[in-house]
C-alpha cells in the first residue's frame, strides 16, 4: 500500500488546520453558508436529510487494518455506529456533526486518509479492480497507475474547477471488474506488439440523466505518456465542456455532441502541441510508486487442500460460500475472499463499527493486513490461505458477514435513496430489502444475476447497468419505479432499456419475480441474463409484466 | 398549511422554527401557518444575528391531524421521524414518543 511521504503528511495536516479554522469562522458567524458550502464540500462534507454526511476517500478501494480500525472508531465515536460503502469504493457516514468534523479529519490524517475531492467539480476517487495485484488474468498491477493518477489529480491547479465532476477507472484484467466503460475516462492496461505496457483510453462514459458508455479514443498510449494524454483530454473537456447547463456539463455530453472522432482529433492536436515531457512518466518513477504495491511474503508451503474439500463436503452453507464468494488467487494455496455486505434484509453496503473491527482483525491475521472495497459495495480480503477459509467463514458468519451471495440476485447495488440522501426522489433501501427477502430462496435457481437500484436520476446505484435496473421517482407524491432491462457493467457493458411504465412500490417485488421468471423459463443452458435478453428481446418480458398488447 | 424547517448549523439535526427566534428538533413545536402567512414566517425565521442557528431554511407543507403536525411529503416525513429502515429507523418518532411519555 502506498505510504505518505513527508510532503503528503504536511499537505493533509495543513488542510486539516485550514478546515478547522474555516469551521471555527462558520460557527462564529464570520462565514455565511454560501461562503462555507464550497469549503466543506471540498473536504467531503455534504448536508443531507438528517445531518451532515462525510464521504471519506478510500483511494482505489485500498484499506489496511489500521485504516479500517480508524474508520470503525470514527463511525463509533462520531456517527451512529455504522457506515455505508459506496459504488465509488468510498465510505459515507450519514450522522455527522459539523463541529466534530475537524477532529474527524485529523483522525483520518493520522492514518493517511482524508476526504478531499470526494465532492466538487474535479477528480473523484480513481477506482480499480478490487482483485488488483492478485488476479491471475491481469497484465500488470493497476494500482500504481491509480496512485500516480491520484497524485497528479489531487488539487491539480488546472483541473480543480472542471465543468462537472470527473471519474476515472483503471483495469488491467481480461475481466472488467471496475465498470470502466461507465466512467468519464477509463483506462485498460494493454500490451502492444513489442510487449510494452500502455493504456487503451476511453472517454465519455457516465450514467445519470443521460447514460452513455465510454468510447475508445486511443487504443494504445505508452506508459510514459499517460499523464500528458490525460491532460490533453482534460484540457479539451475544460475548454469545450458546458458550464451553462448542469445537465449537459459532463464530458459524456461533449463527446456525444462533438462526435468521438472530432473529440479524439481535438485531444490529439492538444496532446501533440503540449509539453509532453513536463509530465512524462519515467520508468524509475513508475517503479518507485510500484514498490509500494509489492506482493506480500506469501507462505508458499504446501497446504492441506483435502481438509478444505472435507469442509466443503460436510457443510453445505460453507460450500455455497466457497462457490460464490471465493475467487482464484495467482499464488497457489491462496484465495481472494469477497465479504458480502448484502445480508438479506439489511441495508446493502452498510457495515457496523464492530464488523469493520472484525474485518480489520481478520485482515491482520489472514490477509497481510489488507482489505479492499469493491464498487459493488462489498469488502475483499485479497490474500487468504485456503486452509484458513473455513475458520474465516465461521467468524464472518457469526458477525452477519457470512452471506454467500456474491454476484447473486440478492447482491443488490443500492444507493442510500430517500432514507438519507437530499437528492433522492424515492427510497431504494427498503425496495432492495424486500426484493432480497423474496428472492433469497430462489437464488440458486436464478444463478448469476444483478439488480441495481437508484433513488434518483443521478444513478449512484448504477441502475442503468443492472440486468434489472430500478429507478425510483416521485410521481405526484407517490414513489414509483422505472424498470430497465439488459444493462451490464462488465466486458460486454450495456445500458439497460426502459421496458414500460413505472410500477408502484408495492408492485416492485412481484415485477422482479415475474421478469426473473421469464428469464429462467427462456434461458438456454448456461445462458446469462444478458445473453438471454439479447436473444429474445424485450417482448416476452414486457408481455409477462404488462400483459399482451 | 406550511411551516419552516432547516438543519441545525452545528450538528445538522433537523429543526423546526417555533417563532421568536427559537428552533426545535420537535416538529410538534413548529409554528404551522396558513399559506398566505408562510412567506412572512420564512422571512422571520431568516432574521437574526449571524450565524443563524439553522441552514437550508425552507418552507414545507404540513397538516395538523388529531393534534399532531404531519409533513405532507414523504421526504419531509423521513426528515421528521427518521429513516424508514436500518439501525436508525423511525428514531425521531420514537424519541418524540419517549419525550411525551
Amino acid at each position: 500500500m502506498y505510504r505518505y511521504d513527508d510532503f503528503d503528511h504536511r499537505f493533509v495536516d495543513e488542510r486539516v488546520a485550514q478546515y478547522r479554522d474555516q469551521v471555527r469562522r462558520r460557527l462564529a458567524g464570520q462565514l455565511t453558508e454560501d461562503e462555507f458550502r464550497p469549503l466543506r464540500l471540498m473536504n467531503g462534507l455534504y448536508l443531507q436529510l438528517h445531518a451532515y454526511m462525510l464521504r471519506i476517500a478510500i483511494p482505489y478501494g485500498m484499506l489496511n487494518a489500521t485504516k479500517l480500525r480508524k474508520l470503525a472508531h470514527i463511525t463509533r465515536k462520531y456517527d451512529r455506529g455504522y457506515g455505508h460503502f459506496t459504488t465509488r469504493q468510498n465510505l459515507q457516514l450519514h450522522w455527522i456533526k459539523l463541529e466534530d468534523t475537524p477532529d474527524i479529519l485529523a483522525e483520518l490524517a493520522s492514518v493517511e486518509m482524508h476526504a478531499i475531492q470526494t465532492s466538487g467539480n474535479s477528480f473523484r476517487n480513481t477506482t480499480t479492480d478490487p482483485f488488483a495485484g492478485v488476479a491471475a488474468d491481469e497484465i500488470e498491477d493497476p494500482r500504481p497507475y491509480a496512485e500516480i493518477i491520484r497524485q497528479w489529480a489531487t488539487l491539480h491547479p488546472e483541473f480543480s474547477f472542471l465543468p462537472r465532476k470527473f471519474k476515472i477507472a483503471v483495469s488491467s484484467s481480461k475481466e472488467d471488474r471496475a465498470a470502466v466503460k461507465m466512467h468519464d475516462l477509463g483506462l485498460y492496461l494493454r500490451r502492444n506488439e513489442q510487449g510494452e505496457v500502455g493504456f487503451e483510453v476511453l472517454v465519455g462514459g457516465g450514467l445519470g440523466r443521460t447514460p452513455y458508455l465510454a468510447q475508445t479514443i486511443k487504443p494504445f498510449v505508452a506508459r510514459r505518456d499517460l499523464l500528458s494524454y490525460l491532460e490533453a483530454a482534460l484540457r479539451v473537456y475544460n475548454r469545450y465542456g458546458r458550464r451553462d447547463n448542469l445537465y449537459k456539463s459532463r464530458i459524456k455530453i461533449l463527446v456525444h455532441s462533438l462526435g468521438v472522432a472530432k473529440f479524439t482529433e481535438e485531444v490529439e492536436a492538444e496532446w501533440l502541441a503540449s509539453d509532453r515531457e513536463a509530465v512524462a512518466l519515467p520508468d524509475t518513477y513508475v517503479s518507485e510508486i510500484a514498490s509500494a504495491f509489492t506482493p506480500p511474503s506469501y507462505n508458499r508451503a504446501p497446504w492441506d487442500e483435502a481438509a478444505v474439500q472435507r469442509a466443503i463436503a460436510s457443510d453445505k452453507a460453507f460450500a455455497r460460500w466457497m462457490k460464490n464468494n471465493v475467487f482464484p488467487h495467482k499464488v497457489p494455496g491462496h484465495a481472494v475472499v469477497t465479504i458480502s455486505l448484502k445480508e438479506v434484509g439489511k441495508t446493502p453496503g452498510d457495515c457496523s463499527a464492530e464488523q469493520m473491527d472484525l474485518v480489520a482483525e481478520l485482515a491482520d491475521e489472514l490477509s497481510f493486513g489488507e482489505a479492499r472495497v469493491a464498487y459493488e459495495q462489498n469488502l475483499v480480503l485479497p490474500h487468504v490461505r485456503r486452509e484458513a477459509l473455513y475458520g474465516l467463514w465461521k467468524r464472518l458468519d457469526a458477525a452477519g458477514l457470512g452471506s454467500s451471495n456474491i454476484g447473486q440476485v440478492t447482491d443488490i447495488i443500492c444507493c442510500p435513496g430517500l432514507d438519507y440522501c437530499g437528492l433522492a426522489t424515492a427510497r431504494s433501501i427498503p425496495v432492495a430489502q424486500r426484493i432480497a427477502r423474496h428472492m433469497a430462496e430462489k437464488e440458486d435457481l436464478v444463478g448469476k444475476f444483478n439488480i441495481k437500484i437508484s433513488g434518483c436520476i443521478n444513478a449512484c446505484g448504477h441502475h442503468h447497468l443492472g440486468h434489472i435496473g430500478l429507478l425510483g421517482v416521485d410521481k405526484n407524491g407517490e414513489e414509483v419505479y422505472q424498470i430497465t432491462l439488459g444493462g451490464d457493467a462488465g466486458n460486454n457493458a450495456a445500458i439497460g432499456t426502459i421496458i414500460g411504465p413505472a410500477v408502484k412500490s408495492d408492485d416492485v417485488t412481484r415485477a422482479i419475480d415475474t421478469l426473473i421468471g421469464v428469464y429462467t423459463n427462456l434461458r438456454q443452458g448456461e445462458e446469462t441474463f444478458p445473453e438471454t435478453y439479447r436473444r429474445v428481446g424485450t417482448a416476452p418480458f414486457k408481455e409477462a409484466l404488462y400483459g399482451p398488447h | 398549511m406550511q411551516l419552516v424547517t432547516g438543519n441545525r448549523l452545528r450538528d445538522g439535526a433537523v429543526v423546526y422554527f417555533a417563532g421568536a427566534g427559537r428552533w426545535s428538533p420537535e416538529i410538534g413545536a413548529a409554528l404551522l401557518v396558513e399559506n398566505d402567512k408562510a412567506e412572512a414566517l420564512l422571512a422571520e425565521a431568516q432574521q437574526g444575528p449571524a450565524p443563524l442557528p439553522a441552514v437550508g431554511i425552507e418552507l414545507i407543507e404540513a397538516t395538523r391531524e388529531a393534534g399532531h403536525i404531519r409533513p405532507v411529503s414523504l421526504r419531509e416525513r423521513i426528515r421528521a421521524f427518521g429513516p424508514t429502515t436500518g439501525p436508525m429507523a423511525h428514531h425521531r418518532a420514537s424519541e418524540t414518543a419517549r419525550a411525551r411519555s
